[in-house]
């Protein structure tokens, strides 16, 4: 069998993990400030690693792509050091804050532009605007097979085989190449990078491809903004916590029954 | 056309609360448009559903059945979506966000070329132009967003528990069947095996007593059953969830994870423990009416939504506590 070209698509986001207090609401610009590290978004990380295990049963090369007005090659670099083969940024002014329909767009035009590819892999939703729709807009646009929330892949024969989830289990489907899969956390984590290979790829590879909308034959114009008419702070979820304190981890045991017991 | 359509969905042979809980917002959005309510229903043999649907009063119920529309194989409902759209052309286009509304959703409104909005807590019609204002909590949670797009069917899936369910009308709508046309060939994805497993059902806990990396290994899940199985003895339905990272290191299955990408829960005690309070978990278990932290970082997010907090290592705790609640 040919070895597989797999697209990843991976969004680069404020760490989702950012303590609340790190996180704050400007309603006049319309905009959530997250005082915290970019990271991968933690789906599309998962389907960085379903990509890297077909990769290692069956060779091939995995592209990772990412969308955004400014994306930042020292964070997406992980998913080199990670193991795939080779990142490209699409970055514009025109790619700022751009609804799901477009951001698939922008996305099928630069794999139209790759041209060759397998399977497609996205996160099954992002970390920041969990809107869990851009995979699915993609496999459409581009008029392939798409399968979503798959807990384990594997290619047999041209051919992808999806364990997707359901609210009952799972069910077992298969899909001919080309296809797209958008992936969920069952899969697993990404594999552990040492940080002597992140610094290494850090300070090592050459420049990374950065692709405009021009590159991509993407008419601004035809790019469309989340329309938002309004941005608020959600209601305060916070409580007053009572600290259960006592000099050993028994008298704090004994505290903490008790409380059992009061709320039977 | 200023008709709200909403697609309906069965479970176990009758309409689920899901559904209700549309008709009850659609039928508030028909009237701010000065529309009708109409609800959709697909399947093999959708009729008594379709029945059912009729009793809590929308003008119209579309009954569409076709034996390739027996289970959920997505290509077809999207194909029979589309031609039932073409005819009905509604106005507003409803689904709840769950299994079927979150993998039809966003493939329906490409092929109708219209924008959706996912997830939304609340929706309303702008006064001005009629469009749909869907809001929807965003950053996990961290803020809430009003989306407006134009367009039509203005679409949106809807988040569960969010609603009242509609209570039955007093008029029985009219059932209207419309025939779809199918073939077995307009399906690229080939469903291999349905698998049914015994999930745990963590809406249903009255108490749930939560896992996270804090754990440290799949093994600390051995000492939450311990806690499980002595809180089972003074309470009732007390189910084990965790967090995102343990699913994702593989320590459980995802059926007990809580949180946004999991189940929203709101039992009457959630412990946590070794779960620093990811925004995401958060949001799916800041309903819970008591809850309870077990933390070693005494700084972390879960403390500041928790009623009652032990700063220290759960190896320490938990074996003690079983003790202690065996002596109650």
């Amino acid at each position: 069998m040919k070895e597989m070209r797999i697209i990843v698509c991976a969004k680069q986001i404020p760490d989702p993990e950012a303590p609340l207090s790190d996180v704050r609401v400007d309603a006049a610009n319309k905009e959530v400030i997250v005082d915290a590290p970019q990271v991968i978004s933690p789906f599309d990380e998962n389907a960085l690693e379903a990509a890297l295990r077909i990769t290692e049963d069956l060779g091939g090369t995995i592209t990772v792509l990412s969308l955004g007005k400014k994306v930042s090659d020292t964070v997406l670099r992980k998913a080199l050091a990670a193991g795939a083969d080779e990142l490209i940024l699409l970055q514009d002014d025109a790619f700022d804050k751009l609804d799901s329909y477009s951001v698939a767009q922008a996305l099928a035009d630069a794999i139209r532009k790759i041209g060759d590819y397998d399977l497609i892999l996205t996160g099954r939703q992002a970390g920041d605007w969990d809107s869990g729709q851009v995979g699915l807009l993609l496999g459409e646009i581009l008029g392939i097979p798409s399968v979503s929330l798959a807990r384990e892949i594997s290619v047999e024969d041209g051919s992808v085989v999806v364990k997707k989830s359901t609210p009952e289990g799972y069910e077992r489907v298969k899909a001919a190449l080309p296809a797209l899969v958008t992936v969920s956390n069952e899969v697993g984590e990404l594999r552990y990078i040492s940080r002597t290979r992140m610094l290494k790829m850090l300070k090592g590879a050459g420049s990374i491809p950065s692709w405009g909308a021009q590159d991509l034959g993407t008419a601004p114009d035809a790019l469309k903004k989340m329309s938002i008419v309004e941005l608020s702070s959600p209601p305060d979820m916070r409580r007053d916590c009572q600290f259960l304190e006592g000099a050993t981890p028994d008298e704090v045991a004994g505290k903490l029954a008790a409380v059992f017991k009061s709320l039977q | 056309m200023d008709d709200v359509l909403i697609l309906g969905d069965m479970k176990e042979g009758s309409l689920d609360t899901r559904t209700l809980e549309l008709v009850g917002v659609g039928r508030r959005l028909a009237k701010e448009r000065g529309g009708d309510l109409c609800v959709l229903i697909l399947g093999d043999a959708p009729g008594g559903g379709a029945a059912e649907a009729a009793s809590y009063g929308p003008a119209k119920v579309y009954s569409v059945a076709h034996p390739l529309l027996k289970g959920f194989q997505p290509e077809f409902w999207l194909k029979a979506l589309e031609q039932v759209c073409a005819q009905v052309k509604p106005g507003v286009f409803l689904m709840s966000h769950s299994y079927k509304g979150m993998e039809l959703g966003p493939r329906l409104a490409c092929r109708l070329g219209a924008r959706l909005t996912t997830d939304c807590i609340d929706l309303a019609v702008d006064p001005q132009d009629g469009l749909l204002l869907r809001t929807k909590p965003v950053s996990g949670g961290n803020a809430i967003s009003v989306f407006k797009c134009p367009g039509e069917p203005q679409m949106a899936t809807v988040r569960g528990k969010v609603f009242e369910p509609a209570a039955a009308g007093e008029a029985k709508g009219e059932i209207v069947e419309i025939a779809v046309e199918l073939d077995a060939s307009m399906a690229r994805v080939a469903s291999l095996e349905v698998v049914k497993e015994e999930v745990v059902a963590l809406d249903k806990a009255d108490v749930v007593v939560a896992g996270g990396a804090g754990l440290g290994e799949e093994d600390g899940f051995e000492a939450l059953e311990d806690l499980r199985k002595a809180l089972s003895k003074s309470f009732g339905n007390v189910m084990i969830g965790c967090s995102r990272v343990a699913v994702d290191k593989g320590w459980i299955s995802s059926d007990h994870q809580v949180g946004l990408t999991g189940t929203m829960i709101s039992p009457d005690i959630y412990v946590a423990v070794g779960i620093s309070g990811a925004i995401q978990h958060l949001v799916g278990m800041v309903h819970s009416k008591k809850i309870i932290a077990i933390n070693t970082d005494a700084g972390c997010n879960m403390f500041k939504v928790a009623d009652y907090g032990v700063v220290e290592d759960f190896e320490k705790i938990i074996p003690a506590l079983v003790e202690k609640l065996e002596e109650l």
